[in-house]
């Protein structure tokens, strides 16, 4: 990054914010669909043709959903045109797809694989988000050796489950492949954290995310379970129930924590030994 | 940007997009060819019955109307539950739709010209259960003080998703293709929810508050009748009529915890 040191510190304390906001936005997303209020507003870019439709019943969901993607838009545009880095304009540009994909989903009345796509890009901004604040904070944009394999199939894994998770959310797939799904990401968690735990335990930079990431996983797999039982146990009810949305909603925003810390783990400064290995 | 984060972005975001695609079967409308035939009420055959319902009836699941609140006061006096499940006092089922399903000659059945009527109402749809014939009006009045989107779910017609706000003169749409049954729900109060069956001919019913049903004007023949219930499934009879005959076809559902 070519700024100045006070430059440097904006961007440092900007960029976790614009992170915040991009998970609050993906939470905002998950109560839209698990009030089932995805439709609620017809049309767009307007809502009910209005700049501020009349907020009630799932509007309220609908709406306070495009107005956080806005401030997201606006937030990371900001960040785009003062950094100029291919990192930041890739997020402008993941933020505006998503958006425009939200029109598509409003307008074509919510076609599942677009509101999978929906999930999917959310989740990516969320990390492209993640990187911007770890380049910010780290440099690692500017780092030469690659991460370890284990910690990139990590965060391939949990980003793979929130599609999975998605396709379960919308009734493309049965619980069965997100479970597996769920197996197979511990393990490749597992693989990618506990030798930085082992090995690299007094080195923080790497400690850190490898404990968050452990964590955050742990937790997620409890919440899937209740998220799945909360809507097996809310089935026959005559709406979406609390408790369900609660859970669901959770596991979502979790489920992007997750890969957040992944991507911070395979974004750490690599091992001696990798470094030696990678020469 | 180096290629270690580079890479795995493009990558994800492409794996994200590539789910983009598929469609739905196209189903045949109905088609009208020769002279219009209006059903027979004189001599006719008549198919008549009772939806009956067996075990103990399941508790009505109370609605929570908090979200907005002008829906909850219209429901202050006394508190609103669900129509998924109404067991009238003589164990009977409400809200079956009855309607012959083979049998009925494929003629140019005489479309009525009074739209079937759905209302919104209290935030509820009334009535929960609907039936109408293919090209027949469906009258969609908004009779709350509150917003209402109208989003039919169909699987061969064409899904739609319209608002109407309070005191909008109601919506006239009709639907090409027979479809047995539609859901029509309403996304900015999740619990309102209504079926609507689309049938090619006139020869349909829903069940009344003592669960019976009536299909007047049938042409003599051999038919198919299947009762649709929302929670419960479908059930299918034979049953063989003649001229001015009625006949009794009776169906029973059950119930188990």
């Amino acid at each position: 990054m070519h700024l100045n040191t006070v430059g440097q510190l904006w961007v440092r304390r900007y960029t976790p914010v614009l992170a915040f906001c991009t998970l609050l936005l993906v939470v905002a997303g998950g109560l839209v669909t698990s009030n089932d209020a995805a439709l609620s507003v017809p049309d767009w870019p307007l809502s009910w043709g209005h700049l501020v439709p009349v907020l009630e019943g799932g509007i309220r969901y609908e709406f306070a959903h495009r107005t956080l993607g806005l401030v997201v838009i606006l937030l990371t545009a900001v960040l785009a045109f003062r950094l100029r880095t291919a990192l930041a304009w890739t997020a402008l540009g993941a933020i505006l797809t998503q958006a425009a994909l939200g029109g598509v989903l409003v307008r074509f009345l919510d076609p599942k694989a677009a509101a999978i796509a929906h999930a999917a890009i959310a989740q990516c901004c969320f990390g492209l988000t993640v990187l911007l604040w770890l380049d910010a904070r780290d440099g690692i944009a500017v780092r030469e050796s690659m991460p370890a394999p284990a910690r990139i199939a990590a965060a391939v894994a949990l980003f793979a489950q929130t599609i999975l998770g998605a396709a379960v959310r919308h009734g493309v797939v049965g619980p069965a492949p997100h479970i597996a799904g769920a197996i197979a990401a511990t393990g490749l968690v597992m693989w990618a954290a506990f030798p930085v735990l082992i090995q690299q335990m007094d080195n923080a930079a790497l400690r850190r995310p490898a404990m968050l990431l452990l964590s955050i996983t742990f937790s997620q797999i409890f919440l899937g379970i209740a998220a799945w039982m909360s809507r097996v146990a809310t089935l026959d009810a005559p709406q979406p129930m609390p408790v369900m949305v609660l859970f669901t909603v959770a596991h979502v925003a979790v489920g992007s924590l997750a890969f957040g810390a992944a991507l911070a783990l395979a974004a750490a400064p690599a091992l001696p030994r990798e470094g030696m290995a990678a020469a | 940007m180096h290629s270690a984060i580079r890479v795995p972005a493009i990558l994800l975001c492409a794996v994200a997009l590539t789910h983009c695609g598929g469609g739905e079967k196209p189903a045949e409308e109905a088609v009208r060819t020769g002279p219009v035939v209006s059903p027979d009420l004189v001599n006719g055959a008549t198919v008549t019955g009772k939806v009956g319902f067996s075990g103990a009836a399941p508790a009505p699941k109370p609605i929570d109307m908090s979200a907005n609140p002008q829906c909850e006061r219209a429901h202050k006096d006394h508190p609103v539950t669900a129509e998924d499940i109404v067991v009238n006092p003589n164990h009977t089922l409400r809200n079956v739709f009855v309607w012959i399903k083979t049998g009925v000659p494929a003629l140019n059945w005489a479309v009525p010209s009074t739209p079937a009527a759905l209302d919104q109402k209290f935030c509820m749809y009334q009535p929960h259960v609907l039936g109408a014939m293919t090209g027949q009006a469906v009258s969609i009045a908004n009779d709350d003080p509150v917003n209402h989107n109208i989003h039919p779910i169909p699987q061969t017609n064409e899904e739609w998703n319209d608002v109407q706000s309070p005191g909008e003169a109601p919506k006239l749409r009709t639907f090409p293709k027979q479809e047995v049954m539609i859901p029509i729900k309403c996304n900015v109060h999740p619990w309102m929810r209504s079926y609507l069956g689309i049938v090619s001919h006139p020869f349909f019913a829903v069940t009344a508050e003592d669960g019976s049903f009536t299909i007047k004007g049938l042409p003599p023949g051999t038919y198919t009748v299947q009762a649709w219930h929302e929670k419960f499934g479908t059930q299918e009879q034979q049953v063989t009529v003649g001229a001015k005959e009625s006949k009794a076809v009776d169906f029973s559902y059950s119930y188990k915890e």
